[in-house]
């Protein structure tokens, strides 16, 4: 049997990734990224966020655009519900990561995708952030992706695909292993 | 004894080979086949790491009938058992023995410089002149332990799978073993045997069955060619270099050593060590994609071994199997008590070779020796032995052969290229 071996068009550009990873190898200081965002409060818990520029490949870069995002907690939090909560942010983060990630490797291993949809659900128990409870955390206490995918691929590569996302993912780190943060301030 | 003395010269050869394990013992005897005037210098007695550098209940992950160095089988009465490392020790310096190899034990080497004609490699019983010299001394002369290790409170016990012997050098109360390769695994498996609760962090490794359709997984690997698989023909040599051995033992009875057999047995699995904080180990909330990808991997092995026996029909081969995938607990821990959970922290997070007495410029930037399976960056020096050096199977006692024939004759090649331009020089 002849298979006629057809180029996935998924739309990333994977020989552009393997060229800067090989570039990069030998280039530590071009690899040294900044990412900035910027954010400034409205009233209330509704807060403006503007992302446009960011540092790499030893230089100054600048989005296509500048980027606003607003978050606000719901309106059963006696707020005014002007943007997604900010843990909300959290989720979008992670599935934006992950789904770009498959996206890639799906392209590296030459798997055509038609369409991939992420749900996500992070639990968390309010106590923590109320103060009642000193035993609670603030934070999440679990999240869970799934990840419905339409693909030319076994269930077995479709699930490889998850995996290697997540191995390669940013902010699937970010989220599953401490971060050292340094918060400061002054007066304007 | 003056300084003076001790600087003297003890000979001039061709090559100086530097170990005299398997590897060094390989190259040795095929140096001689072809005639090339050699020593081989060994800080200790021959198969000195076997001997001294492993821990007590160590076994070779490879069944017996594996074992075999060039002209050299396994001749023993157990073919399908596993060497202890004593057993290992033999097994080498008898073969050091049958080749009749030049071997100078209790002979460290303290430090390799350019000479005028080669090398010159230092000695406490005087320096070596040579034009090439081997490096044998194996990839796993020194604990990788990470830098968190310096965070880890002082009340803690801390040792590695280097200085690790046996559980009775354990303190009393729970253990936290660092890495999942075999060498965790077992150790986790005979601490919490000992009666010692032990907590394994798990980061990326390579699950396998030991038995696999009624034969050793590794004469899978050899009879479908894995372990032959050579460096330049793998995606990432560098990353395939760096994976971990994967999860075997050599049990008498054959038990397949896994994350699912240690949770059977009352060992807690968390995600990779990733912080410590106020006496607190911190644990990545990987795990779960760790094992999924190390379960999918062993999966595509096994796949690719039952097409194999597909198209070649060994005889006497068991039906297809599939293995449970790996357990994880609802709410995997993502911290534990230093102190009060934890008396004793093992380190086995792998090994290293130590070349700190090279004094070669033949080091990256990331302090590697700087080689091409195994032609080191400075013309006339080789190493020999490591990791995925030429192929899979290259740190495998029976890998040594096919590495160091190929390498015998780019020495040899070399040398003779060397010879010719010198003497052309004197006939200028």
């Amino acid at each position: 049997m002849t298979k006629h071996m057809e180029t996935a068009t998924n739309g990333v550009n994977v020989a552009a990734l393997l060229g800067a990873r090989e570039a990069l190898k030998d280039a530590p200081e071009a690899a040294r990224f900044k990412w900035r965002a910027t954010s400034e409060w409205v009233k209330g818990t509704h807060n403006r966020a503007t992302v446009d520029g960011f540092f790499g490949l030893g230089a100054e870069q600048q989005h296509r655009q500048t980027y606003k995002f607003e978050s606000d907690h719901p309106e059963i939090f006696a707020s005014e519900d002007k943007g997604a909560t900010p843990v909300e942010f959290v989720l979008v983060g992670l599935a934006g990561c992950l789904t770009a990630g498959i996206a890639a490797v799906a392209q590296n291993r030459n798997i055509q995708l038609h369409s991939v949809k992420a749900t996500l659900e992070a639990g968390m128990n309010i106590q923590g952030i109320l103060g009642i409870d000193p035993d609670v955390r603030n934070g999440f206490d679990g999240i869970k992706v799934h990840y419905d995918i339409d693909a030319d691929a076994s269930a077995e590569d479709i699930a490889a695909l998850v995996a290697q996302s997540q191995k390669r993912s940013a902010v699937f780190d970010v989220i599953t292993n401490p971060t050292d943060v340094t918060v400061t301030s002054s007066k304007s | 004894m003056s300084k003076s003395a001790s600087r003297g010269i003890a000979g001039t050869v061709d090559v100086v080979v530097i170990g005299a394990g398997h590897s060094g013992l390989a190259m040795s005897h095929l140096l001689g086949q072809h005639s090339l005037r050699h020593v081989v210098l060994e800080r200790g007695e021959v198969a000195n790491s076997w001997r001294m550098e492993r821990w007590d209940s160590l076994r070779l992950l490879t069944p017996n009938w594996m074992a075999r160095l060039p002209d050299y089988p396994y001749q023993g009465d157990d073919p399908d058992g596993y060497m202890s490392a004593g057993q290992v020790a033999d097994f080498i310096s008898d073969y050091a023995t049958y080749t009749s190899a030049p071997v100078l034990t209790r002979t460290a080497v303290n430090r390799v410089a350019q000479g005028s004609h080669g090398f010159r490699v230092e000695t406490q019983n005087g320096d070596w002149l040579c034009r090439a010299v081997v490096l044998a001394t194996g990839g796993f002369n020194k604990p990788v332990i990470p830098r968190l290790a310096d965070a880890m409170p002082a009340t803690i016990e801390q040792l590695s799978a280097h200085s690790y012997r046996n559980p009775g050098q354990l303190v009393p109360g729970g253990v936290l073993v660092v890495g999942a390769s075999a060498t965790g695994l077992q150790l986790a498996q005979e601490i919490q045997l000992s009666g010692r609760p032990v907590t394994l962090a798990v980061g990326e490794h390579v699950r396998l069955p030991r038995v696999y359709r009624d034969r050793d997984i590794q004469w899978w690997m050899l009879a479908t060619g894995v372990l032959d698989q050579r460096i330049e023909d793998v995606d990432d040599p560098d990353r395939a270099r760096r994976v971990p051995s994967p999860q075997l033992a050599g049990a008498s009875d054959r038990a397949t050593l896994d994350l699912n057999a240690l949770q059977g047995q009352g060992v807690k699995i968390v995600g990779r060590l990733m912080g410590i904080r106020d006496a607190t180990a911190q644990f990545s909330g990987s795990l779960r994609n760790v094992c999924a990808l190390a379960d999918l991997k062993m999966n595509r092995l096994l796949a690719s071994i039952d097409e194999w026996a597909e198209a070649n029909a060994p005889s006497g081969v068991g039906p297809i199997e599939r293995f449970a995938p790996t357990a994880i607990d609802a709410a995997p821990q993502l911290k534990l008590k230093l102190g009060e959970d934890v008396r004793t922290v093992l380190w086995a997070t792998g090994f290293r070779p130590d070349f700190s007495w090279l004094d070669l410029p033949i080091f990256d930037r990331k302090g590697d020796l700087k080689h091409d399976r195994g032609v080191a960056d400075v013309p006339g020096v080789y190493v020999v032995g490591l990791p995925y050096l030429r192929r899979r199977k290259s740190s495998f006692i029976h890998g040594a052969e096919d590495d160091a024939r190929e390498l015998t004759a780019h020495l040899t090649d070399y040398l003779d290229r060397t010879r010719q331009m010198s003497l052309r020089a004197l006939a200028i």
